[in-house]
Parts: structure tokens; C-alpha cells; sequence
């Protein structure tokens, strides 16, 4: 306490009581639809260290990966090998979908899974959701705010990788047409780069899934760890039962299931039929899994 | 929380685990129980004069369904044997069906000598095994002695079904796929139709073809009926020969030689292989039959003649057409479902083709199948599944459906009604493996097409010239070779033209997209002298790639060349493709190909166009069905959301959001507050008290009194179960307005730990969305009191400091009503007394502070009223000094404090 405390909140009585007398049954000035801006929610965010290291992951992998190709043996021309990751040195278009095609299934769900699973949780351990939530935040709101903003930070996560695979790409490869993985066929740059575009989009819509459940697993805990390996644990419960044959269609409907289909965009004739059916289960699994978080946050005790 | 938010974490994993378990569980489990087979096996007399007696390995299924069940015969493959067909035979009779598989003649465990389905042998046998079927109590009859029944086979089991239904009336469906109309043509094709005569040998296969079944000879000597026993090949596939893998490992068991007369040991009912496993034979021994095998002596010595020469004599094609549906013109009048392979050199199409003209002449129902595969591969798994089901579906349309059998109501045209083609459809996204698509047309056109689409190519004449030898020679398939690698890669096929041997015209970039579906047709000139052996192909040519052969197809032809240019019409191979626009048509024409046997005299012709257009065959009536987007991919989202809005308004608490209540001065009423734990115990049991204005209240309570429960419930984040508290007049629910006139500091401090102090305080003001000039920041850093510290993060902070800028947070915008727990832990002693005073002055204005604890000194010297709490219940409310005074003992020294509190807890000394 400061020497001279005695003082400062006689200062403040007088303010007080003419507050008391009009405010009536809220503080002068609050009001729920203003609480917790989607601003202060993004700086409380931002300069935290999982959030640095997880850009700066995604900024530097591309540039790891030019290195690595530098080094490695230049591909037989001619070999039979036409891989996705033969033509990953073909230029920046098939350099970013080589990065996205190696990170999509797993790095960029860790990342959503964290930025997702670990936001209710840690104020929950930090105990600072129940000063949020006392000042007060609307519990609605509040969950409301923190989705949004860890799903901006995720899009971002996914949207930067193939950005910065492109630029690394062209760079390094330089900027030509995309070669089909399998056919070799050429397709121009131009045509394919709106392609791209949904390619990138449709990465972020098959995110939901995960993102959605580390969200609900971040509310019903107060261990990020727990909300982010939780749905790490799904995507990768999901990858295995998916090699599973004998589960023949049922597969359609696991969560991870239609995670390649971008690939179809990438084809001479793209095909976008797996694509919808891979926004529809993504989808359909994350307004559930949503709707379940908030429902279970509306009706919890936070005791943590 | 922690353990109990684990062990939530625990039990879902449990139950996402059991999931898992019991999806594997039910679609691993044998969904029903196996049909077993009976073997038996059938004594047959055949030959010319039905006078040779062989004995036939069989396997009846019994009909799963019981009772009188239609019969089907399930034929196998060159090279194979019964035991190819059991899965499916096990299904089918699971489907209601008398099925019986057997081993043809020189096959398996079957005696007798291969006659490639001769009238006088393999058809005779299957007369037999219809009439085994007709003496059988669970096989319906349409007559005596005619049972109902059916005939599925593949290549050479294709081939017995046609021929049996020409021989046999009693026969009322056949489904034969990838087999031949004319086996001589199969042979020996010429694509300018001079029939097989003057075709051109088709070497490799018949070399693979005749080896299958000739190399019994060293399998006798090593292994015998022993080696059968375990020796079951492995393709389930019925519509592949194993000849066609190249399989000459199949070792047929059996002697070789077995005599054209009566095997004296055969007797009916006794099939087992070790009776076969010494077949007598009177008449092997010569240096030429020892290149027999199982074949028929007169097939064998017509087979190395025309090896030896790769011409056709008159004996042969007459040989080969006996065992052909060419020969039998108008004799097969039941419905017949034909399936034919795309990638198949060896039956190509156009010998579907032919059975369904000749069938549907007789106007009896056809239906048309082109499928993925062939004798060259590559087919897909799901094609298999595909040809079962038909191939199922055909039978229960004439064999269990139909009244009376081979009749279709109302039938009205004599051509071939229904047309299905396997188009590949593209990858799956989820396996990334190929999809093929069933392309459907209501009538057959024909190899012709529905219609005919010119597209010119050009080139100039061109000399080629035929090498010394035939070698080196064009490559566009090698027979068996896909079998050989797995199939997989057969869909790649390589295609290689030797420079200087062949010929090449193109057309211009086509302006949009050929369907084409059937054989293409073109005139060429070849100008030279004597007779020219040349083969025809139709390249999809494209930039950037290598140049596709459809199906790996080539058309052999012979042109008697003159120096003014013989001009011929090649009819090029049918295909089922789609050349795309920006694409070329590149003909080809070559002196060689690797699977046909070439003059080896070195000669040099020229060949150029005649005409100068490529003919094109287009069905525009097939139809792929649209492969929209499946019901649920629109379905499923709206019922997602549908649900989640029922799941967030079900779970809405009916309580009015902002509590209710009147305003009033009273800064907090408790009434009747009730909170139990999960195990039922009471933490807050029936709790009531209020505070008044101005008072500085102190929550008096031993550990586990409740009272951190309490100002839980004050501050909105747990629920209470009974009771309600108010703040203000308003009833305090989760997230209440007048929780803004509420200041707290409960159960230790809550800091964004990366962030600095200042920050912290900043965020969590900004955070109440509050005006910054209301948060009086300044002077709640001043009680804070960390000077310099303020800008460092609160990971660096000492205990006492995040306490106190807790307690400052707690001060931001100086609520009205304060509620600090335990606020004087972590301080030093000067700190504890400054404590005192900030307090008590923060009282004096007219705010209301309440504070916890379990000191007794601390509450005696700052508070001015107290509630004493003892297991979630109220035991004392009032100012401190009543609480002094009613316990006053009479003459003392005056209470202390801590012995009224003991006693009022029930634990005095």
C-alpha cells in the first residue's frame, strides 16, 4: 500500500456517492454490448509467447524447407516420379501446395488447435476468467469474443503458411505455371492462382472441426494443454480410423476424411464435389461442437 | 475442478474409444454366416459319341433361403479352377440361389483333356451338370428334368455359358463376360475385314493362352494332387483368367497324357484328388504330345502348326470356330448380359459386340456392360463389385422375377436394349484413389456409334520399313504383364514406336471435346509391292505429356501394297474415350508390334492418307449420372444448425437477465442461499444476512466454512441452488449488470501473466468497456504501490505484489461494494496496517467493503460488523462489539475475541 493510501479513496468517495445516486443498478457508463472489445481481446492475445512461436513457426517453415530442397539432390528429370513433392521445386504455385500439402494435415491443426483449445482455458488457469466474467462480461459474450478472435488468429495461421510457401517459393523456384502432381500437365499461373485462392479457403473451412472442439474442450477444462492435445487426439484418431477400409463409406463422415480434397482444385479439371462434402462435414461438426460450448459455459460453475 | 474437468476429459475418451470399438466391431463382424460348399463330384460321359467317361470336380452351394431356389452355374477362367469362384458362388447362394461351381475339363481336380469348350466335350459336361442340378430337391424346375437356371463365367467360363446356351435350351440366363465371339478372330485379327484367314497371330497371347494350359507337364512330375490341395490361386476375380496372368505356375496336378478312352477309375460320388492323381493313360508318349499338357491332341497339333507358321490354315479357324458363338448363329434366345473389358487385347470389345448382335437378332433380351478391365488389367476394385452386383441383378430378373423364363413382356424392338459404360470418374478425395463412373444409355448402338464425327489429320506419305526379323518391334501392351505387376500400374501403360517403323499423322488441336465410343475408322494407301503386315493406332496426343494409347489397342491388318497405293479402311480399335479439347488425334501406323508374330524378311513400303479425316463413333445418349452433391451435404449442415439452436435455447436459464428486483440502498441481501456440492454436501447451507451502507463487514469463518463459496455467488460464477442473492435491489445471476458496482478479489489474483502490471490493469478496465476516465487508475496504482515493477510482467511478480495489484484491480472504477478474500495474506506487517486504513477510509464514503478471513485480529481491527460462518451456516451477524458483549463472561477481564469465536464454531477448549 502506498504511504500515503489513506487519502486517495476519500478522494474518490465523493465522485462515488453522485455515482451511487444516478447509477441505479449498474455502474455509470457499462454497458454488456460494449465489454470485452474484439481489440483488447486481440492485444491480451497477441504478446503471448505460443503466439509468437507459432508464426514465427509458420513464417520460417517455408524458408526451412527452400533450404532443404537447396541441399537435397536436384529430381531425376524424366523419372517416373511426379509427386507432389517431386514438383515441389517447379515453381512458387507448386511450392506452396507442396507446403500445404505437408503441413495441412497436422501443423496447421496443431495451430488451430491451439489457438482454439488454449483461450478459455488459460484465463481459467491464469484465474482470469473469473475477474472477466465479475466485471461483468456476459458469459455469451464473452465466449462469443474469444471465438472470434482465436478464429482470426487461426485463419491467419493457415492463410500465412501458403502465403509465405508462395513468396518463398517464387523467390527461390521462381514463378511459373503449376505442374500436376501424376500427369504432369501444366496449368497457367493465372488460371490456377483464384484456384489458389479456394484451395486456401477450403484449408481454413476443413480447420473448423478442429478448431470447434478445442474450443468446446477449452471451455469444460482449465488445462490448455489438455483442450489443445484433446483435439490433436481427434485429427489424429480420425487419420488412422480413415486408412481403415472395412469402415467403407461410414469414413465419408470423419472429420479429417476430406482434408486433401483441395487437391481436386489443383487437377486440370477441377472437381469441387469432394470439396463441398468436406465444407459440409466440416460444418455440420462445428456448429454442434460450438453450440455445445456455449451451452456448457452458460450453465458451468467456474470454480477455477 | 481440475480433477473433475480430468476425469470428464477421461470418461469422454472412454466413451469416443467404445465408438470407435463398436464402428470396427460392426463392420469387421461376418455380417452372416458362411455358406459351405459340398463337394461333389459328377460322373460325365462326353465326346462325339458320348462314350468318354471324365469325372468333374463341383461344389454345390445349398440356397441360404431353403426351399426350391433357381440354380445358377458359375464357370472359371482359363487356367483356373473352381475354387476361383467360391466367395462369390457363397454369396450368391446367400442370395438365394442353388449354385454350382465345378472345374472344367482338364482343369483342377477334373479329369479329361482340355477341349476349349467343345460341343462334344465342355458343353456336353455342362449338359450333365444341368442334369445333376435338375435331380436335386432344392433346385426349382420349370419341367422335369429342366431346372431353372442360369450360367455366369468369365473369358473361358464366358464362353462355356454362350456355348451351353446354344446347345442346352434348358439354360434361361447367361451373364458371359470378357469372352470371345470368335475365337479364330481372337487369334488371328485383320482390321480390314478379310476374317482371320488372313489375320495376323496374335503370338504372345496364345503363346500365354496355350501354356496355361499345356504345362501340366512338369507340375505332374513335382507335384501331383498334394500340390492342388493347398494351391488354391489367389484372384477371387471371375472375370479374369489366370492364364492371363501369366500364371504357367499353375500346376494342374494331374498326369499329363490322360487317355482319350474311359478313365477306368472314375466312379461317380468319388472326387477325391488322389483317385486322379495316377490317371492312367494309353496314349501319351509321343515327342509332339509332349507339348500337349491337358490339351486335346487335335487343338494341340492345330496350335504348333499355326505357332510355327503365324498363318491361319482353313482347319484351324474351322477347329477354333466350333468352340466358338460364331458357329452357332441364332441358337442363343435367352437373355444374355454381356460384359466386356475396355482394356483388353486379347477379347477386345467388338467381339461383345458381335454375340449381342447375334443374340438380339434372335430377339432375345441383351444388355451391354463395358467395364474398366479386361485381360489387360487394370480394372478397379470397385468395377468388381460393380459386375457382381449386374451380374446378380441379371439373374434375379430372369431366374427368380420372371414367370416364364427368356420372355420379357411387352418387348418391342430386336436390338440390344440396355448400354453401360465405365468411365473413370476421377479420384476420390477422401482415398485419392480412382472412381469409376457408370456411364448409361437406354439402346446399344453398336461399335459404329449413334452417330459419326469426322475429324482431319494429315500427314504427308512416309517411308517405313519392316527390320530384319520383326525386331526391334512397336510396343503398345504386353500380354499378362500387368497381371505380373500387380495391375496397378497397367493403367500407364508405355507405348513405343520405333523411328523409321512407323507412320504418323495428326490432326489440329481439336476446338472441343470427342466422346468417342466405338471403333474409329480411316483410309489409308500403302504403296509398295507384295503383301504388307501393318498395325493401326489412335494416339491422344496432348502437350506437355507423353502421347496416350487408349487402352494400349492396336488394329493389325494385311494389305497387299501396289506402287499406285492400295487404299483399305482400317476399323481401329474400339474405345470408350474422351479427347479433350486443345487435344490431337495421332495416327499410327507401324510394321511391328511386340504381341504379334511379323514377317521377319526387312522390307520398305510407304504409307499415306486416303481421305484425310479420321471417322469418329459418338454416343451423345450416355449418360453419366449426375454425380451432384450427395442429400447430406446440404442436409447436414441445416440439421446441425437446426440442432445447435435447439441445444443453446434449451439451455437457456429462465431467470430475467438482469436479476429483477427493485433498486435499493441496500448494497448486498442474502436470502436463504443454499449450495451444495456435488456429492450432495452442503457447502452454503440456508445462509442469510445483509450489509448495510458504510460497513465494513467481516466473513468470519474456520477453513471450509463456505465462505469463498459465497462471494463466488456474489460475483455470478456459481450458480446457487436455492436462496438468491442481491446486490443493489438486483438479483445476481451470471454476467448481471450490477455486478459493475462490484469490486472482487477472491481466492488469489488472476493475471495475464506475459503482460505487464500497468497492462494488466488497463486490459481488464478497457475489458468492463467502461469510460477510461471512470477507472481513478492512478489511484489504484498508488494502493498497489509497485512503483517501477508496474512496467515488468507479472511472472516476475512476488506473491505479496500480485496481491496487492489484485486488490488495486479490485479498487478500478471504486465500486461501491468491495469483497476482498483473505486481502491481508501475503503482506508484510506494515503492509497489513496500511491495509487496515485504506480500507476503513474506503467504508466512510458511503461504500460498503466485506472481508474474509480466518484471522480474528485482523477482523477485530478493521471491520466494524461481522458474519461468522460454521459449515455453510450463518452463526453470528452484527457488529463486533455485540458479538464481544454477548459473550461477555460476568467479572472477567473482558472477552477476547478468539474464544467467543471458538465457541461460537463449537470448538472452545
Amino acid at each position: 500500500m502506498s504511504v500515503n493510501g489513506a487519502p486517495v479513496p476519500a478522494s474518490g468517495t465523493r465522485a462515488a456517492g453522485v455515482r451511487t445516486a444516478a447509477g441505479g443498478g449498474t455502474a455509470r457508463g457499462y454497458a454488456p454490448g460494449r465489454t470485452l472489445p474484439l481489440r483488447v481481446e486481440f492485444v491480451r492475445q497477441f504478446r503471448r509467447r505460443r503466439t509468437m512461436a507459432m508464426f514465427g513457426l509458420l513464417l520460417a517453415l517455408p524458408w526451412v524447407l527452400v533450404v532443404a530442397f537447396q541441399f537435397g539432390p536436384a529430381p531425376g528429370r524424366g523419372g517416373g516420379g511426379l509427386r507432389i513433392s517431386d514438383l515441389a521445386t517447379q515453381g512458387g504455385l507448386n511450392f506452396a501446395a507442396f507446403v500445404l500439402s505437408v503441413s495441412a494435415s497436422f501443423l496447421l491443426a496443431v495451430a488451430v488447435a491451439l489457438f482454439c483449445g488454449d483461450t478459455v482455458a488459460s484465463e481459467a488457469s491464469w484465474s482470469s476468467l473469473r475477474y472477466l466474467l465479475a466485471a461483468p462480461v456476459p458469459r455469451d459474450r464473452l465466449l462469443r469474443q474469444k471465438l472470434i478472435v482465436a478464429m482470426a488468429y487461426s485463419a491467419t495461421a493457415v492463410t500465412v503458411l501458403p502465403l509465405m510457401a508462395l513468396l518463398a517459393g517464387t523467390v527461390a523456384f521462381g514463378w511459373h505455371d503449376i505442374q500436376v502432381p501424376g500427369t504432369g500437365e501444366t496449368i497457367p499461373a493465372a488460371d490456377v492462382l483464384p484456384r489458389f485462392a479456394v484451395v486456401v479457403g477450403y484449408a481454413l473451412v476443413s480447420q473448423l472441426v478442429v478448431a470447434s472442439l478445442a474450443f468446446l474442450l477449452s471451455v469444460g477444462t482449465d488445462s490448455p494443454l489438455g483442450a489443445v492435445g484433446g483435439a490433436v487426439g481427434l485429427v489424429i484418431v480420425s487419420t488412422i480410423l480413415q486408412a481403415v477400409e472395412a469402415l467403407g463409406s461410414v469414413r465419408e463422415f470423419l472429420p479429417t476424411f476430406w482434408n486433401t480434397a483441395w487437391l481436386d482444385a489443383l487437377s486440370p479439371d477441377p472437381d469441387y464435389s469432394g470439396m463441398i462434402k468436406g465444407v459440409a462435414v466440416s460444418v455440420t461438426y462445428a456448429v454442434i461442437l460450438v453450440a455445445f460450448a456455449f451451452r456448457r459455459f452458460r450453465a458451468k460453475d467456474v470454480v477455477s | 475442478m481440475t480433477l473433475r474437468g480430468g476425469r470428464r476429459t477421461f470418461a469422454a475418451a472412454v466413451a469416443l474409444a467404445l465408438v470407435v470399438a463398436g464402428g470396427l466391431a460392426w463392420s469387421l463382424w461376418p455380417s452372416e454366416p458362411r455358406v459351405r460348399g459340398q463337394d461333389v463330384a459328377v460322373s460325365v460321359m462326353d465326346g462325339p459319341a458320348g462314350d468318354q467317361r471324365v469325372t468333374l470336380d463341383a461344389t454345390f452351394f445349398p440356397p441360404a433361403s431353403g426351399g426350391k431356389a433357381p440354380a445358377v452355374l458359375l464357370a472359371h477362367g482359363f487356367g483356373g479352377s473352381k475354387d476361383d469362384l467360391r466367395d462369390e458362388a457363397a454369396r450368391l447362394a446367400g442370395r438365394g440361389y442353388a449354385v454350382l461351381t465345378w472345374s472344367a475339363r482338364g482343369f483342377g481336380r477334373s479329369t479329361g483333356e482340355i477341349a476349349l469348350n467343345s460341343p462334344d466335350y465342355e458343353v456336353k459336361d455342362v449338359r450333365a451338370l444341368v442334369d445333376w442340378l435338375a435331380r436335386r430337391p432344392d433346385v426349382r424346375l420349370d419341367a422335369s428334368g429342366d431346372p431353372r437356371v442360369g450360367i455366369a463365367g468369365g473369358s473361358y467360363g464366358g464362353a462355356i455359358a454362350l456355348m451351353a446356351a446354344a446347345y442346352d435350351d434348358r439354360i434361361d440366363a447367361i451373364v458371359p463376360q470378357i469372352t470371345w465371339y470368335d475365337l479364330a478372330d481372337a487369334l488371328f485379327p485383320e482390321s480390314t475385314g478379310q476374317g482371320p484367314e488372313h489375320g495376323v497371330f496374335k503370338k504372345m497371347w496364345a503363346g500365354l493362352f496355350f501354356s496355361a494350359g499345356g504345362s501340366a507337364l512338369s507340375g505332374a512330375a513335382a507335384g501331383g494332387p498334394a500340390a492342388l490341395a493347398g494351391g488354391a490361386p489367389g484372384s477371387t476375380r471371375p472375370n479374369a483368367d489366370q492364364g492371363a496372368g501369366g500364371s504357367t505356375d499353375t500346376s494342374t496336378g494331374t498326369s499329363t497324357g490322360t487317355a482319350d478312352g474311359p478313365a477306368k477309375d472314375g466312379k461317380t460320388g468319388d472326387g477325391t484328388g488322389g483317385k486322379m492323381g495316377g490317371g492312367t493313360g494309353d496314349g501319351s508318349g509321343t515327342s509332339g504330345r509332349a507339348q500337349c499338357g491337358r490339351f486335346r491332341p487335335e487343338i494341340c497339333d492345330m496350335y504348333l502348326t499355326v505357332a510355327e507358321t503365324g498363318r491361319a490354315t482353313p482347319e484351324a479357324v474351322k477347329l477354333l470356330r466350333a468352340s466358338s458363338p460364331v458357329s452357332v448363329p441364332g441358337r442363343i434366345r435367352i437373355p444374355t448380359l454381356l460384359i466386356q473389358g475396355q482394356r483388353d487385347s486379347l477379347f477386345p470389345l467388338a467381339h461383345a459386340d458381335a454375340n449381342a448382335r447375334a443374340i438380339a437378332a434372335t430377339g432375345a433380351p441383351v444388355e451391354m456392360a463395358w467395364i474398366s478391365g479386361g485381360h489387360d488389367g487394370g480394372g478397379s476394385e470397385a468395377d468388381d463389385e460393380w459386375v457382381e452386383e449386374r451380374t446378380a441383378a441379371w439373374l434375379d430378373r430372369w431366374l427368380k422375377d420372371s414367370p416364364v423364363p427368356g420372355v420379357r413382356a411387352g418387348r418391342t424392338s430386336a436390338g440390344v436394349e440396355g448400354f453401360t459404360v465405365s468411365r473413370d470418374g476421377g479420384r476420390d478425395p477422401g482415398t485419392r484413389r480412382s472412381v469409376v463412373v457408370h456411364a448409361a444409355a437406354p439402346s446399344y448402338a453398336g461399335l459404329a456409334g449413334a452417330s459419326r464425327t469426322e475429324v482431319p489429320i494429315a500427314g504427308p506419305v512416309q517411308p517405313i520399313a519392316n527390320p530384319p526379323g520383326g525386331s526391334p518391334a512397336s510396343v503398345s501392351v504386353v500380354p499378362g504383364l500387368s497381371s505380373l505387376l500387380g495391375g496397378a500400374s497397367a493403367s500407364a501403360g508405355v507405348s513405343v514406336d520405333i523411328p523409321g517403323q512407323a507412320a504418323v499423322f495428326e490432326s489440329a488441336p481439336l476446338t472441343k471435346p470427342v466422346h468417342v465410343t466405338g471403333s474409329p475408322s480411316v483410309k489409308i494407301k500403302v504403296y509398295g509391292t507384295g503383301e504388307v503386315t501393318l498395325f493401326a493406332k489412335l494416339y491422344d496426343a496432348s502437350g506437355g505429356r507423353l502421347a496416350v494409347l487408349p487402352s494400349s489397342l492396336v488394329s493389325p491388318l494385311r494389305v497387299t501394297a501396289s506402287e499406285s497405293g492400295a487404299e483399305t479402311t482400317v476399323t481401329l480399335p474400339a474405345i470408350d474415350r474422351r479427347f479433350d479439347a486443345g487435344h490431337r488425334l495421332r495416327l499410327v501406323v507401324a510394321t511391328t508390334d511386340m504381341g504379334y508374330a511379323t514377317p521377319s524378311a526387312p522390307a520398305a513400303y510407304r504409307v499415306g492418307l486416303a481421305g484425310g479425316a479420321v471417322s469418329l463413333p459418338v454416343d451423345a445418349s450416355l449418360v453419366t449420372p449426375a454425380t451432384g452433391p450427395a442429400w447430406w451435404t446440404w442436409a447436414a449442415p441445416l440439421a446441425a444448425i437446426v440442432v445447435a439452436a435447439g441445444l443453446l435455447l434449451a439451455g437457456r436459464r429462465r431467470t430475467v437477465p438482469d436479476g429483477g428486483g427493485e433498486p435499493d440502498g441496500v448494497p448486498l441481501r442474502i436470502t436463504g442461499l443454499t449450495k451444495r456440492y456435488r456429492n450432495g454436501e452442503k457447502a452454503v447451507d440456508g445462509l442469510s444476512f445483509h450489509v448495510e451502507k458504510g460497513q465494513v463487514l467481516g466473513l468470519l469463518g474456520p477453513n471450509g466454512a463456505g465462505k469463498t463459496t459465497t462471494m463466488r455467488m456474489m460475483m455470478g460464477l456459481i450458480h446457487p441452488d436455492e436462496g438468491e442473492i442481491r446486490i443493489f435491489g438486483r438479483r445476481v445471476v451470471p454476467g448481471a449488470p450490477v455486478l459493475s458496482r462490484l469490486g472482487s478479489f477472491v481466492e488469489g489474483p488472476g493475471f495475464l501473466p506475459h503482460l505487464t502490471g500497468r497492462a494488466n490493469l488497463e486490459l481488464y478496465w478497457q475489458a468492463t468497456g467502461r469510460p477510461a476516465e471512470d477507472a481513478h487508475m492512478e489511484e489504484a496504482l498508488e494502493i498497489a504501490g509497485l512503483g517501477a515493477a508496474l512496467e515488468r510482467a507479472v511472472r516476475t511478480y512476488s506473491q505479496g505484489m500480485r496481491q496487492r495489484l489484485a486488490i488495486a484491480q479490485a479498487m478500478l472504477g471504486l465500486p461501491d461494494l468491495l469483497v476482498l478474500d483473505e486481502p491481508t495474506n501475503g503482506l508484510d506487517p506494515p503492509q497489513i496496517a496500511e491495509m487496515r486504513a485504506v480500507l476503513k477510509a474506503y467504508a466512510e464514503g458511503g461504500r460498503t467493503v466485506i472481508v474474509s478471513s480466518h484471522l480474528l485480529g485482523e477482523v477485530e481491527q478493521t471491520c466494524t460488523h461481522v458474519v461468522v460462518m460454521r459449515r455453510g451456516r450463518l452463526v453470528f451477524q452484527g457488529p463486533v462489539g455485540d458479538l464481544l458483549a454477548t459473550r461477555s463472561p460476568s467479572g472477567g477481564p473482558g472477552p477476547r475475541l478468539e474464544d467467543v469465536f471458538l465457541d461460537l464454531i463449537g470448538e472452545s477448549r
